[in-house]
């Protein structure tokens, strides 16, 4: 039965990214009889390029994409480089990392809520400093350039890529080439980069491609950070699929043909992008340059990250507080009251868009979490792993950008009529899920010493017996914490939520998202408060429960 | 009495390859309580050769032979109907379970009442030193506990012969001595046979069974 499974995965997860492809492009060509579009024409791209600023909508979507992923690569490479077995590292690594958990929406907000001309930020230099009295009239949030944009994206990359580089630097022998690198004379982060980070790199490439894929294309930071005349292309994307005029589904078909080749092209920038630096690297190590000095990399790489930590939680302090403040005037750092008014309005319709949230978390986790481990299971009953073709399925849904396939499905939902169901919403979420849930349980997984499931057989046991009574408890805390990451990956999904959703089935991300344009900062506090709370009682629980189940088995303790 | 139904293990014409190479072939009786070493440096197949016998044969490997167990083929068994009990290098006790958990696990699912499996648990820890540590943590026994668990949890079992993967090489002196005695004690007190995989000198004499060298 088992060997039905991986088809079973590539299915769940390239179906609907090829399904969606077709339900975008065909229409973006007129066709949709549904709604009227019986001949094939290219009238939907010439309303398409009529649109008003369209050229700086998609070079706000492509310099995002590329300069996100320049910015986090780059820290995350000098970051390693310079600290990398150190103890700051290991300080830095576990302050980032659960930032990975908190969904974007609930990040921007708290960059939003520091940065902003009102924000924390201001409050603290004001007015001793700054000599406001007033918020100054500056557009740092929603700015031109998409620059708050952009920091949003690197502050929620950056700990993705670190995580990604941690786990590959294992099968790179950093120690020693370390080591050889600086008995050679060359500077700490000048011998890593040189003798670790090619190999490493190549590791975590699909992981950067997805950075590119994702940031040319996210919605809802953009709706929250992004400049707003015009806006980026994703986001205009939403407005003309939700237009009331049907007709303009047609159009927005055509955009999202349009994401897609700026998403491509952003791609193939990067692939020019990686010749250069490479070249440059190669020069270098050919020119045998040391870079001995190198104090100051190190330390602004430090810095970096360390800010990164800190700006994000202190955005999230800040939104938790202004749920429960009272009057908070500018200037005062702190709010004059505490009332729990925003949370006495807020709590009677709240509930629907958590119920749905969890269910549907809940859901597509335990769905996907099977059919990983099932085909885990199957990879070492073949005795093949599952290589590289695999991977690049694992890493479909999240290469192909949301925007591109997910409205596609959303009009063939709505030709079957089969739309805002939530089993729908379950499968569409199931797609994004998995390849996390995948990532994070294989290499555990394929950790696991096998000799204990031989013995096991040897005492006559059955491989059903062995799987229940030996590797799942043994592994026990692995499979719940990739769960956990697949229910904060599953809470943070907005755009697949809002469009298979279609406003019928909401959550508290598509909640969030939606009240930000309103600007009531205590009811924004509160649905970004439950976005960071769900994931992390997800990640409370998956450490909670093998605690109590082995309490007293100290092997099974984290390492 | 008609050869295929003697008592022991029989390995007839047991050849391990990796691509297409031979890395060893065994062909070879052993009797009841007596013990066959195989003597080799590693990478020569000697593991591989356990593996195949008690029926977890990597993909990798390719095994070919007969293996045959008081008169019964059993090369086309799965392996938890080979009844192969194995002693690792490493104890590996189940961290999950409690010390007693280990040998409970183990035990034949013929004894059924939850009392009478523990109380032959506990019975099983007495004959290897260790009587009263049923409720421990394995994690808290010293490298020596341990590797007595280990043997009391195969012995357990009732396994129709043992298979030993250089169990003594992470012991120091001392404790190798101990533990070596106590195994081939127990070995041929329940009468199985052994096959002991080693590269030390030292466990080849303790085991005075035959010796097979191999990859030398």
């Amino acid at each position: 039965m088992l060997r039905f499974f991986p088809a079973l995965a590539v299915a769940v997860l390239s179906l609907p990214i090829l399904a969606g492809l077709a339900g975008t492009v065909v229409p973006a060509f007129g066709y949709l009889p549904a709604l009227g579009g019986n001949t094939f024409s290219l009238a939907p791209f010439a309303d398409l390029f009529s649109q008003p600023g369209l050229v700086r909508s998609c070079i706000i979507a492509f310099a995002s994409g590329v300069l996100t992923a320049a910015i986090s690569v780059g820290l995350v490479a000098l970051f390693v480089a310079g600290w990398g077995q150190t103890r700051a590292f290991r300080f830095v690594e576990v302050s980032v990392s659960p930032l990975l958990a908190v969904p974007h929406a609930a990040a921007a907000f708290g960059l939003a809520f520091m940065i902003a001309p009102s924000g924390f930020l201001a409050r603290l230099l004001s007015p001793w400093a700054t000599g406001w009295t007033r918020p100054p009239d500056w557009l740092i949030v929603n700015d031109q350039l998409g620059l708050s944009l952009m920091a949003g994206l690197i502050v929620k990359e950056v700990p993705f890529l670190l995580l990604m580089t941690l786990a590959a630097l294992p099968q790179v022998p950093v120690t020693a080439s370390r080591r050889l690198a600086m008995t050679l004379g060359y500077g700490r982060v000048s011998g890593f980069l040189y003798t670790v980070w090619p190999s490493v790199y190549r590791q975590i490439r699909l992981a950067v491609f997805a950075v590119i894929a994702f940031a040319t294309s996210v919605v809802d930071m953009a709706i929250i950070l992004g400049p707003t005349t015009p806006a980026s292309l994703p986001v205009r994307l939403v407005e003309w699929m939700n237009d009331p005029d049907l007709s303009a589904r047609f159009m927005a078909s055509a955009g999202a043909v349009l994401q897609l080749g700026v998403t491509l092209s952003a791609l193939l920038f990067w692939l020019a992008i990686e010749r250069i630096a490479g070249q440059m690297l190669r020069l270098c190590t050919l020119r045998g340059r040391r870079f001995r000095t190198d104090a100051l990399a190190r330390r602004a790489a430090f810095t970096a990250m360390a800010l990164i930590a800190v700006i994000v939680f202190g955005g999230l302090g800040v939104l938790s507080l202004w749920s429960v403040s009272g009057l908070w005037q500018f200037p005062d750092v702190l709010p004059g009251s505490l009332s729990l008014r925003g949370w006495r309005q807020t709590i009677p319709r709240i509930g629907n868009p958590l119920w749905t949230t969890v269910t549907v978390g809940v859901a597509a986790t335990l769905l996907s979490g099977i059919l990983a481990i099932a085909c885990l299971a199957r990879e070492q009953q073949t005795g093949r792993s599952a290589g590289n073709q695999a991977l690049f399925f694992i890493y479909l849904p999240l290469l192909v950008p949301q925007a591109g396939f997910v409205f596609g499905l959303k009009l063939l939902l709505l030709y079957a009529e089969g739309g805002a169901t939530w089993s729908a919403l379950v499968l569409v979420h199931l797609v994004f899920v998995l390849p996390y849930v995948f990532l994070s349980l294989s290499a555990p997984w394929r950790a696991f010493d096998r000799r204990y499931e031989a013995i096991s057989a040897g005492l006559g046991k059955t491989a059903w017996t062995t799987f229940l009574a030996v590797r799942m408890p043994m592994l026990s805390r692995a499979i719940l914490t990739a769960l956990a990451v697949g229910f904060a990956v599953s809470v943070a999904q907005y755009l697949p939520t809002l469009l298979i959703g279609a406003g019928r089935l909401v959550t508290i991300t598509t909640e969030a998202v939606a009240l930000g344009a309103g600007g009531n900062r205590r009811v924004i506090g509160i649905y970004a408060f439950f976005q960071m709370v769900l994931p992390f009682l997800g990640f409370v629980l998956a450490a909670l429960v093998p605690a109590l189940l082995f309490r007293n088995r100290r092997a099974m303790k984290v390492a | 009495m008609p050869e295929n139904s003697s008592p022991g293990l029989r390995l007839e014409k047991v050849r391990i390859g990796l691509n297409s190479r031979t890395l060893l072939s065994v062909d070879h009786h052993v009797g009841p309580a007596d013990t066959l070493t195989i003597m080799g440096p590693s990478g020569s197949g000697k593991s591989t050769l356990l593996a195949y016998i008690g029926g977890f044969l990597d993909q990798d490997f390719v095994g070919e032979g007969r293996v045959i167990c008081g008169g019964r083929d059993i090369t086309i068994l799965p392996a938890q109907e080979r009844h192969a009990g194995i002693l690792f290098q490493d104890p590996l006790l189940f961290p999950h379970m409690s010390v007693g958990g280990n040998l409970v696990f183990a035990l034949p699912a013929s004894v059924t009442t939850v009392r009478e499996r523990r109380t032959r648990a506990e019975a099983a820890l007495e004959d290897v030193g260790l009587g009263g540590l049923f409720d421990r943590d394995p994690e808290t026994l010293s490298g020596g506990q341990k590797a007595r668990v280990a043997l009391a949890r195969v012995l357990i079992s009732e396994p129709n012969f043992l298979l030993l993967d250089e169990p003594f090489s992470k012991l120091d002196m001392q404790l190798r001595d101990q533990i070596r005695t106590l195994v081939f004690e127990q070995a041929s007190r329940t009468r199985l046979p052994v096959i002991l995989v080693t590269h030390d000198e030292s466990d080849a004499r303790a085991a005075r069974g035959d010796v097979i060298e191999v990859g030398a």
